[in-house]
This record gives C-alpha cells, structure tokens and sequence, in this order.
C-alpha cells in the first residue's frame, strides 16, 4: 500500500497541530462556534445527536493490521470500545469528547490516517472498489490512480470551497461494485486498443433527488486523466448553484445544463489548463503504482479446505457465501460480515478489529479493505488457511455467512445518532435480520440487497437497495417507505416507490410478505429478486405489500 | 395566526463532551426532569437570549416543547426523546446513567 513520504507526515503533523491550537482556542473562548465550525468539518468533527463523532478517513477503503490495531487502541481509549464503518469506506466514533479529539489525530498520525476529507464542500475520500487488487475480473488496480486522486485532491487551493461537496469513485473491473454511477464522478478502468485509460461518468448521485451518472468520456488516457478531472470540477465550481443547497450539487448542474453542454464546457476548460500538466503527476503515479505491487503469492496444498468443505455444513455455508473469485490460483477473497442477526450494520468491537488485523497479518498479507456494504475484506487469503480463519472469525462472533443477502443489510446510523436523520434506521435493520435468521429463509432467498436510509439525504444508498427503505417523520411518528428495484451495479437504477409508507410496527411484516411474495413469483431457485422484479415490473409486489387496497378494489 | 406556545424547554449539546443539555433554573443541567419548563413565550424569549449567549458552554441553542401532563416533562416529538435518552442499539449515553 502507499507509503508516507516525509512530505506526507510532515503535512498531517502540521494540521494536526494546528487543530489542536483551534481547540484551545475554541475552548478558552476566543473562537465562536460559527468561527470553529468549518475549522472542525474540515478535520472530520461532527457535532451528532448525543456527542461528538469522529469520521476518521480509510483512503478507497485500504487499510493494513497495523492501522487496524490503531483503530481499535483508539476505539478504547477515547471511544465506547467499538466504531462504525460506513458506506463511504471510512470509521465513525460515536463518542469522543472535544478535548481528546487532538490525541485522537495524532494516534491516526501515527500510522499514517487522518480525518481529512471527510467532510464540507470539498473533494472528499475517495472510494474504490473493496475488491481492488485482487478480483479476478479486474483489468487493474484502481487504487494507485485513487491515490494519485487524493493527493492532487487533498487541500486543492481552487476548490476548498465547492457549492457542495464532491464524490470521486473508482473501479478497475467491468463488474461494478463501487456505485460508480451514483458518485459525483465515477471513473473505471478500461482498455482501448491496448491502451490503458479511464470511463468517465459524470452527475450521479443520491439523496433528495436521485440521479444515475452519464457518460461524459467514453476513453480518457491515463496522462490526460488529472486536467480532465480538473476542468470538470472547475467547471461545477463555476456553474454548480449556490443559491439552492438541494440544488447544488453536480447531478442538478448536469441535469440542469446537459451533458453536452457540460462536456462543451469541460473541454474548453481542458483546452485551456492541459499545458499546465507537464507529466509531473503521471511520474508520481508510477511511483505510487510501485507500492501497490501485487504480494507474492503462495503455492499450497488446497487439501485442507477441500477437507472442510466436505465435512463441515457451516464451513460451507460460509465458504458459498463469503468467498470471491481471486486473480490468483489458490486464492480466494474474505468477506467478514459485520451484520451478525440483530447487531449494528457496519459495528466492529475494538476485539473483533484486531482479531481482523491479526488474520490479515498471518493469513492475508496484512490487507484489509472496508466495503461500502459496510463488511471488511481480507483480499488475498489462501484456500489452505480458510478452515482456520473461518474458525478465528466464528470465535469472534464474526463467522456469519450472510454476504449479499437479505440480512447483509446497509443501514446508516439515522436517527439513533444523526443530527440530520428523520427516523431511526438501526433497528429496522436489526429486526429484519433477526426475523429472516427465525425463518430460516435468507439462503433459500439468495441474492437480495435491502438498504436503509434514515433521512432523504441517503446515505444508506436506499435508491439502489433492491428493496429501499427511506426513514421519514410523519406529523411526529416514524414511517418507512418502501422503493423497489433499485441497483448499484454497472446496470444501476433508482428504485420506484412502492406506494404509501409503513409505522415501524408494520414495516418488518411488510417486508416479510414483499419476499414470500417473491419466493412465489419467481420462476426458479436460481431467478433472484432483482430479476423477478425486472421480469414482472411493480404491480405483483405492490399487491403483496398492500394488501388491504387488493380487497378493497375487488 | 401565529402557532400558541406550548411548553417548552430550552436545550442544546455542551462544549466539551457533546451531551445533550437543558436550562435549568441556575445552569445547565443533564437531565430533562431538571429542565427549567417555561409556559410563557416572553420568558422563553429572554432565556433564550441568556443561553445563546453562553456560547462557551453549549453549542447549538433551541427550544424544544415537552408534555407536562404527567407532572414531570416528557419529549413531544420522538427525536426529543431519543436525545433524552440514547440511541436504541446500545445501552450508550443518557440511558447508562438514568
């Protein structure tokens, strides 16, 4: 992985004691809140429902054991013994107090981690596919090209003051897993004639007013990459509204203007600032590539695993749910489900975090990646050593073999912690999880996303979940409202709504028929919600879930 | 016509640790039972005014109603009762001291 240079530590430590100079400042009464505010955004400090919180920045969602353990040490020292991974890839504490939060920067520091980037109306983390660097699909790691992208990012004088803030993702696979199409920008690798370079997308996004991304470039090579980049978002800066906050980020700007008139805009600008990349960027990425060279990989008897699989019905289970297709023979892709029946989506204990670092560290050469889904990977394990991972991770109360389906739930923290959220979130997520694992049915099930946002901004991607769940407050009473359809992937598409919302007593029931609904309707085992629903459109599900209005029409 | 007031309290998050806080009759103070309750909008004005001002204490000032009903004050709205309490997956904030 990346490697800090002196320049890069020298950076944090410098605006790690410059924000420890700002709380003083803030504490002994010489800032006001409205000075310290921005000041403490722009280190990733919200000021949340009951505390603090801390959205500490895991840079396209790489992390080793070393940065693991760190979080961990930090969760309990200055936190509740745990932290939340969200679907930007990055960590939450819930509960950190003001004046421990410099400590907290410079424990990060340590090993090499910060908080930047994590909020205002900036260019933010930027994500990736948790699968980089190890799927057998991908054409090549997106993560140098990710780094590249949060250096030249990282304190860009032109735009620390965006209309809003600014969402870069990126893949290096054909296979979609990073939500490229509802980012601000979403870039995936692609080859041309033997050259390799960058599918661009532009104007997608979530929230109040979903929209999937458009194709800005079809092919921009590797060089041309940065200035590209540059003009789109000198270009939002300029055009995007500052009037209307619901109006201003670049989905509303190219939705408002057309793509066309964007991609006019974005190439004069090009035209003008393309002289002023003299390669310097493209010599850096190759010294950034060389720190992300594949480890070397193993050759060893697949005997144990074959063994296990055999014998042992949970290994199985687990090992059919959980593993990916690796580049490399003999290798497979760990999925660790942070969504146990009945936990916190996304929560890992400071134990559970470090037993993860520790099989990185003797199993995985010391990766680990954070998915959006809100899972941690361990990239690159071999088959020989799955028997024995899998039986650390059970210990640990982290061995469920739920990956991609119905309990492997996103779900934003909403109103149990949110300043913004209009409903709770958490223990919809939990109880729809608990009441699959009572039925017995999530395998029978299969394939099935159900994402849960507390509030419209959507950050629990409900729009894409192929069941939504939007938390809203009706005249002071939580109600869930239902989207169908909905798909992050390389097809994406909004969910439609399903009709009208459900109290938090009626939700868990109404999903329950939407599925058994579904088992009905599909043709086969192997036809999955999402096809069942693309197959027979709205009408057979609405029917399920309202049943009342079908009785009262007949 | 302008909405009547309802009883309220004043609240915010303190400085330092980000607990939810109330306006009592001398400070600020954890607990919503503790809550000074104001019945009058003139009053709530000028309390208002006081707390706004100690912003070296608490950080985001507003006035939030409560059902006085039951002789003690009770949230109106569910978000109010989630602040007075915690949030409902762990037995974290508030509720581990109530």
């Amino acid at each position: 992985m990346y490697a800090y240079t002196d320049f890069d530590a020298a950076f944090l430590a410098e605006r790690n004691a410059q924000f420890r100079a700002q709380v003083e400042r803030r504490i002994d009464g010489s800032l006001t809140e409205d000075e310290f505010k921005p000041l403490r955004l722009m280190n990733g400090l919200y000021l949340q429902l009951h505390a603090y919180m801390l959205r500490v920045a895991i840079p396209y969602g790489t992390l080793n054991g070393a940065q693991m353990h760190k979080l961990a040490d930090i969760a309990d020292k200055w936190d509740k013994g745990y932290g939340h991974f969200t679907t930007r890839q990055n960590i939450q504490y819930n509960w950190p107090e003001l004046r421990d939060v410099p400590d907290m920067l410079d424990a990060l520091a340590e090993v090499n981690m910060h908080a930047i980037q994590t909020s205002g109306n900036t260019i933010r983390n930027v994500t990736a596919d948790h699968f980089a660097g190890a799927a057998a699909d991908e054409i090549a790691d997106p993560r140098p090209v990710a780094e590249l992208i949060r250096q030249w990012s990282t304190d860009h004088p032109e735009f620390q003051f965006l209309p809003r803030k600014f969402k870069v993702a990126v893949s290096g696979a054909a296979h979609d897993r990073a939500v490229l199409k509802a980012h601000d920008i979403g870039l995936q690798i692609v080859e041309q004639e033997g050259e390799r370079g960058y599918r661009v997308m532009v104007g997608g996004g979530l929230g109040r007013t979903p929209m999937i991304g458009k194709v800005l470039y079809d092919f921009v090579a590797s060089g041309d990459l940065l200035p590209t980049l540059e003009a789109i978002v000198s270009v939002y800066n300029l055009l995007g509204r500052r009037d209307n906050k619901y109006k201003a980020r670049i989905k509303i700007t190219v939705h408002e203007n057309g793509i066309e008139d964007i991609r006019a805009r974005v190439d004069a600008r090009y035209a003008l600032i393309r002289p002023q990349f003299t390669g310097v960027d493209q010599q850096m990425l190759a010294r950034i590539e060389a720190d992300f060279v594949q480890p070397g990989f193993a050759t060893k008897s697949l005997g144990a695993y074959e063994t296990a699989y055999s014998n042992d019905p949970v290994f199985r289970a687990w090992a059919d749910t959980n593993l990916a297709e690796h580049r490399a023979p003999g290798y497979a892709i760990v999925s660790i489900s942070l969504k146990a029946h009945g936990a916190t989506p996304g929560d890992a204990t400071s134990a559970q975090m470090r037993l993860m670092a520790e099989l990185a560290h003797d199993y995985g050469h010391d990766e680990l990646r954070i998915s959006h889904e809100q899972n941690v990977i361990l990239p690159h394990v071999h088959r020989a050593d799955l028997p024995t991972v899998h039986a650390r991770l059970k210990e640990a109360g982290l061995g469920t073999a739920n990956i991609g389906l119905i309990s492997d739930i996103i779900a934003c923290p909403g109103m149990d912690y949110c300043a913004l959220a209009t409903a709770r979130s958490i223990p919809i997520a939990q109880e729809i999880a608990v009441r699959f694992d009572e039925l017995k049915l999530e395998h029978d099930v299969g394939p099935l996303k159900i994402k849960i946002s507390g509030c419209i901004n959507a950050c629990g991607h409900h729009h894409v979940g192929h069941i939504g769940i939007l938390g809203l407050d009706r005249a002071g009473v939580e109600n869930y409202q239902i989207t169908l359809g909905g798909d992050g992937t390389e097809d994406a598409a909004i969910g439609e709504r399903a009709g009208p919302g459900f109290s938090a007593d009626e939700i868990i029931p109404a999903i329950e028929r939407l599925v058994l609904a579904y088992l009905d309707l599909r043709t086969q085992r192997s036809e999955t919600f999402l096809e069942t629903y693309r197959r027979l459109g709205l009408a057979p599900f609405k029917a399920a879930l309202y049943p009342e209005a079908k009785a009262d029409a007949a | 016509m302008p909405k009547a007031f309802r009883p309220s309290v004043i609240t915010a998050n303190a400085l330092l640790e980000g607990d939810v806080v109330y306006l009592g009759t001398r400070d600020w103070v954890r607990d919503l039972d503790d809550a000074e309750i104001l019945t009058d909008e003139a009053v709530a004005d000028i309390r208002m005014l006081e707390a706004s001002a100690q912003s070296d204490l608490v950080v985001g000032v507003y006035l939030a109603e409560v059902d006085i009903s039951g002789g003690t004050p009770k949230p109106n709205h569910f978000r109010e009762a989630f602040r007075a309490t915690g949030p409902s997956n762990y037995p974290h904030g508030k509720q581990e001291i109530l």
